[in-house]
């Protein structure tokens, strides 16, 4: 959204001048808020107005903006981004403007240049020569990097729920609750999700080892299976627990259908990160046919990306795991573009973590049993996010239901099959 | 007495092109135009206007149209910051006249166009101004701060009709005969709120300048071409006076474009 600031004076409603230009703006496309109108007392007095004018556009803002001053509005010349050259390495000057997940933008000469990626807690790195703005993290910052400092010449673009209410995100608040009615809401998450893999959005799946403990990992097999995820991040214990089932019918020793104890089943997760080391990798161990199912497995099969971070108390680690936290955010940040749905599934830390990468345009969903999980979240920033408190097996089995059903429905909806010649 | 100011058309001619009425190689007569002017002129003293003449000069062919030099209100007179180059020698010499006559001469910012009468016409106490062709809308906030009256806006949006009189006359009973299709909607529903009854003018008959007409109370002279606007005027019981205006038709203007009143109300 692109937007600028007009000013209007005269006799502006007499004239029918002001009721002009809110036309003009609308009937191109555009839309305003009138930020401040005094009215003349006398029938001499002129009236004076601010609006605020946004477009989709830059090209079409342009044009209104050009159209709207043949009617007497003047823009209200922001003043330029103010920028100051990083000291060091890794360290912002004094007083640099800190992101949050909306859509930022600055102002460099004449134009508003949007900051990409929208993602909270970062510094606005600007290149004028390419008219390029870009949210970094300390650990981009290079000595005389120019940064934006102040809070002159930025506008933040507030997110807001859609009017229309159409979808789960549109209608619900974030407030968490296990009271809710689920399948509904479940219901309603499945179509979206169906949404956004047909509008060539990409679904980024956030997941805990829960997933697997649970007994939910054949559902998310189905949902990887059906394309409905193209990014998985992740830690250690999720991909180790998954392959320990691969390989040993157990999740930390336990038997997952069975709910039994295996003997010896302690050894089983270390065995299967064993096996995963000496074969070069999870990939190579699906390629050379060591791994022939579970999560890890139908990820590599079917192409998502992957992305495990590592912590302090992982076993092994799985060679995949990126063990260098601030390297591990950089190839979680490098995989967001083009993200519309995250689903962040029992883990509190890569939840908060990814929710902190995210821009609040994306449509995320955190289900956790723990309801401080999901108000963490929210109150770090993530408020876009709506919680749903429940099992991940019970949640992921419906949610798998309702996107094969909709998928019936919708290969029904395509007509009859066609009879060959 | 009404007093009006007038321009010799010594060094009239279609020089340039500045209006879709102008063709240069469609030039004015020089002989059939000095014989409608002074036809102009001898109506307007004969309907007992007082005139005033402004040297005409050299190089500068449309300073004839002296509606166009500035807006007059009491000892004060608003110069007019022409659009075109070709008319902006105009200027001086009109600011010349004013203050030779112990006028007050003020001058707005040049990149404020504005061009005089021929886009600001009072209609009892509202001044209608007119924009986009020559004159710009940030112009008439000034007029209404300089003056202090109310200053109605209103866009042009055909080419042909590029300045407000070439399609508005206000009457002195508070009404005025306009050509509507002149105006955007919003610009007629601003004529229609503020103005008291309204006569339209027909296309043929605003094409022949019908709207370009001068008004001394109960007296129009206005272009020849225009009998349907000179029956419902003389049903409102004003006496016109039709003259042949063809040579200054040429160059966009008539009677009204070639006189400036002083005072404007």
């Amino acid at each position: 959204m692109f937007v600028e600031e007009i000013e209007l004076s005269g006799h502006i409603l007499d004239s029918l001048i002001l009721p002009k230009i809110l036309d003009e703006i609308l009937s191109r496309g555009g839309n305003f808020r009138i930020l401040e109108i005094q009215v003349g007392k006398q029938r001499t007095d002129l009236t004076r107005t601010r609006i605020e004018v946004s477009g989709p556009t830059p090209e079409m803002m342009d044009d209104l903006i050009r159209r709207l001053r043949q009617h007497g509005a003047e823009v209200v010349r922001e003043s330029a981004v103010e920028l100051a050259p990083a000291p060091a390495d890794g360290v912002f000057p004094p007083d640099f403007y800190v992101t949050t997940n909306q859509q930022t933008y600055v102002r460099l000469g004449e134009k508003w240049i949007e900051v990409r990626p929208a993602s909270m807690d970062c510094g606005i790195a600007v290149d004028p020569d390419q008219e390029r703005a870009t949210a970094v993290k300390f650990c981009e910052v290079r000595e005389g990097m120019r940064i934006a400092v102040g809070h002159g010449g930025i506008r933040v673009v507030p997110w807001q729920r859609p009017m229309d209410r159409r979808g789960v995100f549109d209608f619900m608040a974030s407030n968490v609750s296990s009271e809710k009615p689920k399948s509904a809401i479940i219901r309603e998450l499945a179509q979206e999700i169906r949404r956004a893999k047909e509008a060539g959005g990409k679904i980024l799946v956030v997941a805990g080892p829960a997933v697997v403990h649970t007994g939910a990992g054949e559902h998310l097999e189905k949902m990887i299976e059906q394309g409905y995820v193209h990014i998985l991040f992740s830690g250690n214990a999720l991909a180790a627990h998954d392959i320990e089932q691969a390989l040993y019918g157990t999740s930390l020793g336990v038997y997952v259908r069975e709910g039994s104890l295996a003997e010896n089943g302690h050894e089983n997760h270390m065995r299967a990160i064993n096996a995963m080391r000496a074969a070069g990798g999870i990939r190579r161990a699906v390629e050379c046919g060591l791994l022939r199912r579970g999560v890890m497995q139908k990820c590599v099969r079917h192409g998502v990306d992957i992305v495990l971070a590592g912590s302090i108390r992982d076993d092994g680690p799985l060679p995949e795991v990126i063990t260098d936290v601030v390297e591990a955010q950089k190839a979680m940040r490098a995989r967001l573009e083009g993200v519309t749905v995250a689903l962040l599934m029992g883990t509190m830390l890569h939840s908060i973590a990814v929710g902190n990468l995210l821009s609040a345009s994306v449509k995320s969903i955190c289900v956790d049993i723990n309801p401080a999980v999901v108000t963490k979240l929210a109150d770090r920033g993530t408020f876009q996010a709506l919680g749903l408190v429940t099992d991940i097996e019970p949640f992921l089995r419906e949610l798998t239901g309702f996107l094969t059903e909709g998928s019936k429905e919708t290969s029904t909806d395509a007509g009859p099959p066609t009879v060959p010649a | 007495m009404r007093v009006l100011l007038l321009c010799p058309p010594d060094h009239y001619g279609i020089e340039y092109e500045i209006n879709p009425w102008m063709h240069r190689g469609r030039d004015a007569m020089p002989e059939v135009a000095r014989a409608q002017w002074k036809g102009l002129r001898d109506k307007l003293e004969e309907l007992d206007a007082r005139i005033e003449l402004v040297a005409p000069q050299p190089g500068l062919p449309d300073m004839v149209f002296t509606a166009n030099a500035g807006l007059v209100a009491g000892q004060r007179f608003i110069r007019s910051s022409f659009r075109y180059k070709e008319r902006r020698g105009e200027a001086a010499h009109f600011q010349r006249w004013f203050e030779e006559h112990g006028y007050e001469v003020i001058a707005l910012p040049p990149e404020l166009f504005f061009e005089g009468e021929g886009d600001a016409l009072f209609c009892g106490d509202v001044l209608f101004c007119g924009y986009r062709f020559r004159s710009e809308i940030r112009s008439h906030r000034r007029l209404a701060e300089i003056l202090g009256c109310l200053a109605v806006s209103v866009e042009l949006v055909d080419e042909r009709f590029y300045h407000l009189d070439t399609c508005f006359c206000p009457l002195p009973d508070g009404g005025a005969f306009w050509f509507p299709g002149a105006f955007d909607e919003y610009g007629q529903r601003a004529i229609r709120d503020h103005c008291g009854s309204l006569i339209e003018v027909r296309l043929d008959e605003a094409l022949c300048f019908g709207s370009n007409a001068v008004v001394l109370d109960r007296d129009i002279v206005v272009p020849e071409g225009c009998p349907r606007l000179v029956e419902a005027l003389g049903g409102r019981g004003y006496r016109c006076h039709a003259l042949p205006m063809t040579e200054f038709i040429k160059a966009g203007g008539a009677c009204k474009c070639l006189t400036l009143y002083l005072p404007a109300k």
